[in-house]
């Protein structure tokens, strides 16, 4: 038994957390009668659902033998997202265009091949045809540029 | 003749150039994606949901569905040139089709592939229009405690039948709820689980969970594997096939369709399972099963229609009485609430030109995408050297300027990185990602049923045993528990016996 990567064990865990989590939060909304529900009651029945399924899984979890398995790609999993939180940022402050490209560079740097020349022709043909599309065609109203 | 008026009626919204036009766009987006490996349908519709917001309901399902039934289209291409399943729906196909591809006979493998599709299709179709207005009229009666119980048995039955850890199904069904009523209590005008975030107010977008789980989970899932993919160099000549491959297809078709049509209308059953059991039975009721694995023609025929058929009837449960019965399906859902439309019995006789519209554009897109898949093959055999790495890097942009568009929001591109990697762990931890999607589009509605039945039935809980529609599907949910449940049990107790 190796509990480190014990794929049920860590289920259980989770979800007895974010069950414990749901119900600690719930507790504060009005539970309400039979009659007329308070809106409570939903949310502390499934938390209390989540635990049940949670310890289950833990249980098992002591006993299985199944582990996490298969390759991951740790580069991609906080790239990938960071790459997006960029654009978020990027086109509340710089515009559309800058928000793209720091997009679209940031997805290709997650793969495991990155190749210079061809991510930035990538990203110009992208950028442009997006541009096209959603600016100019379906009239979203971004700036291309802030400030421009 | 009521049916044949409504179809004539549904043809003539179907058939307006701009229809005809969504429904073009629709399968060969389906077609393109289908043809692919590492997207799927799934994030494909929810990355495009924002983009039908301006465009008219009819137009958008439209479109949508085109997307769907198209992939199970493109799905087979893949797997007979590639040995690769384009779609998880195509798994069985590789076996045979791409060993008929090795001995030449890609031509025929695709070209069977298509007609089976299409008469698959077709069928679907039908059955959605025989059997649409009817339980359409049946759900009409249903009150508070019927549809509390109805959406309770079906996403039991989607747990219990989704592949994989049915316990996690089922887990992921709860998150799903609790996900989807997140934000302001419509009944009481609490704000729940919002953490005092204004934008958490509303509750947490639909797509935002969608795109997150289905396009980028899947993303940093594929970039984990390493890429193989060696195209059959061969070029595919002499598509059509022997008067002796059709005579072979015959049973297995027929077969297909009516396993697929079956499978189709359960909820939580994908496609595959849909495929994997018609490739059983035509392995059973073989002359010869030592075929199969060898190129046989049937294992293509059958699979192939059973899948097309599934993604059809697919349709029935969420058009007559608003139940997703997959992911897709809470997907098309989420279009139609997203448009302002109540989805429920009422669609059809309220907007029937988006019932029969809708009907009739699934049977013209059948049409197209046989035109699409057979002459046009070459094409989308070229397309698919483009490389994941130039591929993924479109999706992400795609994904993120739907996102942002819906409400100019840069907290909901936050949101869906973090389910992107929420998603992403999950699935690496064996939850499966539908189920919770199936929660989190029933989670406001159950819950508002639940209340109204209560207060129907004057805080009395027996509401849903006394009412017999009610019952049954409560009953049917505890047989449902009970057929899935106890050989599980009965296994564990022998292991720890043993």
């Amino acid at each position: 038994m190796n509990l480190p990567d014990s794929k049920d064990f860590w289920s259980g865990v989770m979800l007895i957390a974010i069950g414990a989590v749901a119900v600690f939060i719930a507790r504060d909304y009005p539970f309400g009668t039979a009659l007329r529900m308070g809106a409570g009651f939903f949310p502390v029945v499934l938390g209390v659902i989540l635990m049940v399924f949670g310890l289950y899984f833990a249980v098992r979890g002591l006993h299985s033998s199944a582990r996490i398995e298969g390759n991951w790609s740790l580069r991609a999993l906080i790239v990938l997202p960071l790459a997006f939180v960029a654009f978020g940022i990027l086109m509340e402050h710089a515009g559309f265009i800058p928000a793209m490209l720091a997009l679209i560079v940031g997805s290709a740097a997650a793969g495991t091949e990155f190749r210079i020349g061809e991510v930035l022709a990538l990203s110009v043909l992208l950028t442009v045809m997006c541009v096209a599309l959603f600016i100019w065609a379906l009239g979203l109203p971004y700036p291309l540029i802030a400030g421009l | 003749m009521d049916l044949f008026h409504n179809l004539i009626f549904g043809f003539g919204v179907a058939l307006s150039w701009q229809n005809l036009l969504y429904c073009l766009i629709g399968v060969s987006v389906g077609t393109l994606i289908g043809v692919l490996p590492g997207i799927g349908p799934l994030g494909t519709i929810a990355i495009l949901l924002p983009i039908t917001f301006n465009v008219a309901p009819v137009g958008a399902l439209i479109m949508l569905a085109g997307i769907y039934y198209g992939a199970q289209y493109g799905g087979s291409t893949t797997a007979i040139l590639v040995n690769l399943p384009g779609e998880t729906s195509s798994v069985v196909t590789c076996i045979d089709g791409y060993q008929m591809a090795r001995q030449g006979r890609a031509g025929p493998a695709l070209a069977i592939a298509a007609i089976g599709s299409f008469f698959a299709g077709t069928v679907g179709t039908l059955l959605i229009a025989l059997f649409g207005p009817p339980l359409a009229d049946v759900a009409l009666e249903f009150a508070a405690p019927e549809y509390f119980s109805l959406m309770l048995m079906s996403l039991v039955a989607a747990a219990a039948l989704a592949q994989g850890d049915m316990a996690k199904s089922f887990a992921m069904v709860a998150l799903g709820l609790l996900l989807g009523i997140v934000g302001t209590d419509v009944n009481t005008g609490v704000q729940r689980f919002s953490f005092g975030i204004t934008e958490l107010s509303d509750g947490i977008g639909f797509i935002v969970v969608a795109v997150g789980m289905f396009a980028m989970g899947e993303i940093i899932a594929n970039l984990g594997e390493p890429e193989q993919r060696s195209i059959f160099g061969a070029k595919v000549t002499h598509l059509f096939p022997t008067w002796d491959d059709m005579k072979q297809s015959i049973g297995p078709i027929l077969r297909g369709t009516a396993l697929g049509s079956f499978f189709g209308v359960l909820p939580g059953t994908g496609p595959a399972i849909a495929s994997f059991s018609s490739y059983i039975v035509e392995k059973k009721v073989a002359a010869d099963p030592s075929r199969f694995g060898r190129g046989a023609i049937e294992g293509v025929a059958g699979p192939e229609s059973a899948n097309n058929a599934d993604a059809q009837c697919k349709f029935i449960p969420m058009l007559t009485l608003g139940l997703p019965a997959s992911g897709v399906m809470a997907l098309m859902l989420g279009a139609l609430t997203i448009q302002g439309i109540q989805p429920g019995p009422e669609v059809m006789t309220q907007r029937p030109e988006l019932f029969w519209g809708l009907v009739a554009s699934m049977w013209i897109g059948n049409l197209m995408l046989v035109v699409l898949n057979l002459p046009l093959i070459g094409v989308w055999v070229k397309l698919l050297t483009v490389p994941y790495r130039l591929l993924f890097p479109a999706i992400m942009a795609f994904s993120a300027i739907g996102i942002y568009s819906v409400n100019n929001s840069s907290f909901e591109i936050y949101l869906t990185a973090l389910f992107g990697v929420l998603g992403f762990v999950w699935t690496k931890l064996g939850f499966p990602a539908p189920p919770l999607l199936l929660g989190f589009v029933l989670g406001p509605m159950m819950e508002e049923h639940l209340r109204r039945a209560m207060l129907m039935a004057k805080g009395d809980a027996t509401v849903f045993l006394t009412r017999p529609i009610s019952l049954a599907f409560i009953v049917i949910t505890v047989i449902i528990v009970i057929v899935m449940v106890a050989p599980a049990v009965k296994k564990r107790r022998g292991e720890i016996a043993g």
